[in-house]
C-alpha cells in the first residue's frame, strides 16, 4: 500500500514538474517536440518528411570541423553554439545539394537524399574519429550528438532550445500564409509573384534549426521522428491546416513532456526513444480512431458509400424491371412484384451479393417479400426507387445534351456519378431539361434498357 | 604509408560489402526506394536486440535471424502505414524506421540491465571495419577474416539471385506494369529486394557497421545510373565503383589524417566519403548529360 503511495507521489512529482533536473529536461523536450511538431507538418504537407532525415546526419561532419576549429584556435572545443553553428553548416550544404542533383540530374529526390545522408554520414563518422584522437578528451561528448543525451540536459541547453523552439514557432506564425502557399499549392504562388524560393529556403532554415537544437537534446536519428511522427498523428484528426499545426505542436509537446516523464521514473531507459514511443503510440492511435482520415473512419465512409450504391442500383433495377412490363398508368409503372432471377439478370451481381442488398432493403423498409422468389417494392421504396430513376435519367440526359457523351457509355458513367447528385443539381438539372420541352416527371430512358445482362462493351 | 596484410584484407572486405550493396542497390535505386536502406538499417536495432534476449548470448546467429527479420517487417510496416494510413510514403517510412530504433535502444538498455553485457548501439552505428582482419577463421590453407568470408556468401546470393531473376527484376525495375501484365508478381519481387537488403544489412552490421551499408545501397549505384541506361553496364559499373570507393577510402582513412597529426580515421566512413566524391565527379563531368558538358556534346545529342 504505501509502495504504490510513494510511486503515485513519484510519478506526480515528475509530471508536476517538481525537481530541477526534470524540470528542464521536460520543458526542453516539450518546447522542442512543439517547435519540430509544427514545421514537421510543413514538411509533410510538401511530402518532404525524409529531408529531416538528409539533414541530421548532414550535420554531424559539421560539429566535428568546428570541434577541431575550436580546439585550433585555442577555444573551448564543447562551446554548444559554435558546434551547433557548424551542424547547421554542413546541414544546410547537404540539403542544398540534395536540391541541386535533383535539378540537375534524372536522379529522383529519395536516391539524392540516401546519397548526401551516407556519403556525409560517413565524413562525420570519420572526422569524429579523427577528432577523437585530440589530447582534448571532451570528444567524447560529441559523439552524444548520434544518440542524444536527453536526461542530461543542463539549464544552459534548456535555454539554448527555448530560444531557437520559440524563434521557429514565431516565424512560423508570422509565415504561416507563405507556407500555406508553398505547401498547397507552389505553381499558383509562383503565378501571384511570391517568391517562392525564398519562402522554400526560410521552411528549410526553420526546419534545420530545430533539427540542430534536436540533435543535442535526442540524437540524430531520433530528431527524424519529432519532425514527422506529430504532424503525421495530427493529419489524422482534421483537414484544416491552422488545426493541424495546433495539433502537431500539442502532439510533439505532450510526447515531450510524457515520455521525458517516464524517463524520470525509470532513469536507465534512454529518453529519446521513450519520447519517440510515446509519439509512436499516438500516431498509431490516431491511424486507427482519427476524427478526418483514420483507417476506421474511413472504412466506414467506404460502407455507408457501398450501402448506398447498392441501395440505389437495387432500387432502379426493380423500377427497371416494372416499366418493362410496359403496363404504365399515366406515366408510372404499377408496383407489382419481381422474380428474383429478373433481378439477377438486370446487373452483375453474383447471388450472395443481391440477397445482401435484399436483406438491407428489407430492413429499411423499402421492399416486401412476396411468396416464392418473388420480391416487391413497398410504397416508401416504390417512391424511393422512383426518385432514384429520375435523378439517373436526368443526369444522362444532361451528359449527353450538355458534354457530348456518347449514348452507349452513358449509363456506366451516370451510375458513378448519380450517388453524388446532390438536391440542388437536380433542381438545376430539371429546370434546364425542361426548358428543352423534356417530360419532367419521370424522363424515358434514352437509351435501351436491356431485360437481361447488360451488353459487355 | 606502410601498407600491412591487414590493410588489404581491410580492403577486401570492404570491397566485398560494397559490391553486395550495390547489387541489390541498383534496383533500390530504379525503383525510386532508395531511402529504404537507410530505414532498413537504423531499424534492425531492435531485432538484433530480440534475438540476444531469446538466445541469452552473443551468438551471431540468433542475432542475424532477428535483425533480418525486423528488416524484413520494415518494409512490410511501411506498406501498411502508408496504404492503410493514407500517408506520404516517405513519412510513413521515417515513422517506422525511428519508432522501431527507439524501441531497439529501449530493448538494449533492458538486456543491459539483466546481465553486464556490452551490446552497444553504436557498434551498430559505426561499426568497426578496422577490426575485421583480427578475427581470423581458417578455410583450408587459407586464414580469412569471418566477416570477409560472411561477405562473400551474401556477395555470392545477391549475384545468384540477381542472375536467375535478372529478366524478372529488369522488367518490374523500369516497367512495372507491362511486368505485371506479364504475370510477374509484383509483391513478390519487392519483398525478395527488401528481404535481400535486409540480410546484406544484417550480414555487414558485425563487420562493418551500417554507414558503409547505407552508402554503398545507394551512392555507386546512383553513380553508375548517371552513367548508362542499360540495366548489366548498370551493375557492372556499380561493383566498379563500389570497390574503387573501398579501396581509396581506406587509404585516405590511413593516409590523409596523418598529414595534419591525427592518427587514421574510419576506414567504412571514408568509404562512405569517396563514394560520394566518385558520385561528385561523375555528376559534374560525365558526358552524357553531367552538369559541366562540353557544349559539343549537348548539341549533338538535341
Amino acid at each position: 500500500m504505501s509502495e504504490s503511495g510513494t510511486l503515485l507521489a513519484d510519478v506526480l512529482q515528475v509530471l508536476l514538474l517538481q525537481t530541477h533536473n526534470t524540470r528542464t529536461v521536460v520543458l526542453s523536450t516539450a518546447l522542442l517536440g512543439m517547435a519540430s511538431g509544427l514545421v514537421g507538418s510543413f514538411l509533410l504537407l510538401r511530402k518532404r518528411s525524409l529531408m529531416g532525415d538528409a539533414l541530421s546526419h548532414a550535420s554531424l561532419p559539421g560539429i566535428a570541423i568546428a570541434f577541431l576549429l575550436m580546439v585550433k584556435l585555442g577555444g573551448n572545443g564543447k562551446f554548444l553554439p559554435g558546434l551547433l553553428a557548424g551542424g547547421t553548416l554542413t546541414g544546410l550544404l547537404g540539403v542544398g545539394w540534395v536540391m541541386a542533383i535533383r535539378k540537375k540530374s534524372k536522379i529522383k529526390d529519395d536516391t539524392a537524399m540516401g546519397i548526401v545522408l551516407s556519403v556525409f554520414y560517413g565524413l562525420g563518422v570519420a572526422m569524429l574519429q579523427m577528432v577523437s584522437s585530440v589530447p582534448e578528451a571532451s570528444a567524447a561528448g560529441l559523439e552524444s550528438f548520434i544518440l542524444g543525451k536527453t536526461a542530461s540536459m543542463v539549464t544552459q541547453d534548456l535555454v539554448l532550445i527555448a530560444g531557437v523552439a520559440s524563434l521557429t514557432i514565431l516565424f512560423s506564425l508570422l509565415l504561416l500564409k507563405e507556407f500555406t502557399l508553398l505547401c498547397f499549392d507552389e505553381t499558383f504562388m509562383h503565378s501571384l509573384g511570391w517568391p517562392v524560393q525564398r519562402v522554400d529556403t526560410i521552411l528549410l532554415i526553420l526546419v534545420t534549426a530545430v533539427t540542430v537544437i534536436g540533435l543535442q537534446a535526442v540524437g540524430l536519428i531520433l530528431i527524424i521522428a519529432f519532425l514527422i511522427t506529430p504532424a503525421a498523428a495530427a493529419r489524422f484528426w482534421t483537414n484544416t491546416l491552422s488545426h493541424m499545426l495546433l495539433l502537431a505542436a500539442l502532439i510533439g509537446a505532450l510526447s515531450g513532456w510524457l515520455g521525458s516523464s517516464i524517463s524520470a521514473l525509470y532513469p536507465n531507459l534512454p529518453a529519446g526513444a521513450l519520447i519517440v514511443l510515446v509519439a509512436a503510440g499516438v500516431f498509431l492511435f490516431s491511424m486507427f480512431f482519427g476524427g478526418a482520415r483514420g483507417v476506421l473512419r474511413r472504412g466506414w465512409l467506404h460502407i455507408r458509400l457501398r450501402r448506398r450504391v447498392g441501395r440505389q442500383h437495387l432500387l432502379r433495377a426493380v423500377f427497371e424491371l416494372l416499366e418493362a412490363r410496359g403496363e404504365a398508368l399515366a406515366g408510372w409503372p404499377p408496383n407489382e412484384p419481381v422474380k428474383l432471377e429478373e433481378l439477377l439478370a438486370k446487373r452483375s451481381w453474383s447471388h450472395g451479393r443481391l440477397k445482401q442488398l435484399l436483406r438491407q432493403a428489407r430492413r429499411e423498409d423499402h421492399i416486401e417479400r412476396a411468396p416464392g422468389s418473388w420480391v416487391q417494392l413497398s410504397e416508401s421504396g416504390f417512391a424511393e426507387a422512383a426518385r432514384h430513376t429520375r435523378n439517373h435519367r436526368l443526369w444522362e440526359m444532361y451528359l449527353i445534351t450538355h458534354a457530348d457523351v456518347a449514348t452507349q457509355h452513358v449509363d456506366r458513367d451516370a451510375d458513378l456519378v448519380e450517388h453524388v447528385l446532390g438536391v440542388e443539381l437536380v433542381r438545376k438539372l430539371e429546370q434546364k431539361l425542361t426548358e428543352e420541352g423534356v417530360a419532367l416527371n419521370l424522363p424515358a430512358s434514352p437509351h435501351l434498357i436491356s431485360k437481361t445482362v447488360e451488353p459487355a462493351s | 604509408m606502410i601498407w600491412l596484410l591487414d590493410d588489404t584484407w581491410i580492403v577486401i572486405t570492404g570491397a566485398l560489402c560494397a559490391v553486395a550493396c550495390a547489387l541489390p542497390g541498383c534496383f533500390m535505386v530504379l525503383r525510386k526506394m532508395s531511402m529504404m536502406g537507410d530505414a532498413i538499417s537504423h531499424a534492425v536495432l531492435p531485432g538484433l536486440a530480440i534475438g540476444y534476449l531469446v538466445a541469452e548470448s552473443r551468438d551471431a546467429l540468433p542475432m542475424l535471424l532477428g535483425a533480418a527479420l525486423v528488416g524484413v517487417l520494415t518494409a512490410l510496416f511501411t506498406q501498411w502505414v502508408g496504404q492503410f494510413g493514407n500517408v506520404d510514403r516517405g513519412a510513413a517510412m521515417g515513422i517506422v524506421f525511428t519508432t522501431l530504433f527507439a524501441l531497439g535502444l529501449v530493448l538494449i538498455e533492458r538486456a543491459a540491465d539483466h546481465e553486464n553485457i556490452d551490446l552497444d548501439p553504436s557498434c551498430v552505428l559505426y561499426g568497426a571495419l578496422e577490426m575485421a582482419p583480427l578475427d581470423l577463421m581458417t578455410l583450408g590453407a587459407w586464414e580469412i577474416p569471418r566477416a570477409a568470408l560472411w561477405l562473400a556468401v551474401v556477395l555470392l546470393l545477391n549475384l545468384l539471385i540477381i542472375l536467375l531473376l535478372y529478366k524478372e527484376f529488369n522488367l518490374s525495375s523500369f516497367d512495372p506494369s507491362l511486368a505485371s501484365t506479364l504475370g510477374i508478381n509484383a509483391t513478390f519481387m519487392h519483398y525478395l529486394l527488401m528481404s535481400m537488403v535486409a540480410v546484406t544489412t544484417v550480414a555487414s552490421f558485425e563487420a562493418v557497421g551500417s554507414i558503409i551499408v547505407i552508402a554503398m545501397l545507394i551512392v555507386p549505384g546512383a553513380t553508375a545510373y548517371l552513367l548508362t541506361q542499360r540495366l548489366w553496364v548498370m551493375l557492372l559499373l556499380s561493383a566498379l565503383f563500389g570497390i574503387l570507393a573501398s579501396a581509396l577510402g581506406h587509404v585516405v582513412a590511413i593516409t590523409v589524417p596523418t598529414w595534419f597529426g591525427f592518427d587514421s580515421t574510419s576506414s567504412s566512413g571514408m568509404m562512405a566519403t569517396i563514394a560520394g566524391l566518385l558520385f561528385l565527379l561523375v555528376w559534374l563531368f560525365n558526358p552524357r548529360e553531367g552538369v559541366w558538358v562540353p557544349r559539343r556534346v549537348n548539341k549533338t545529342e538535341s
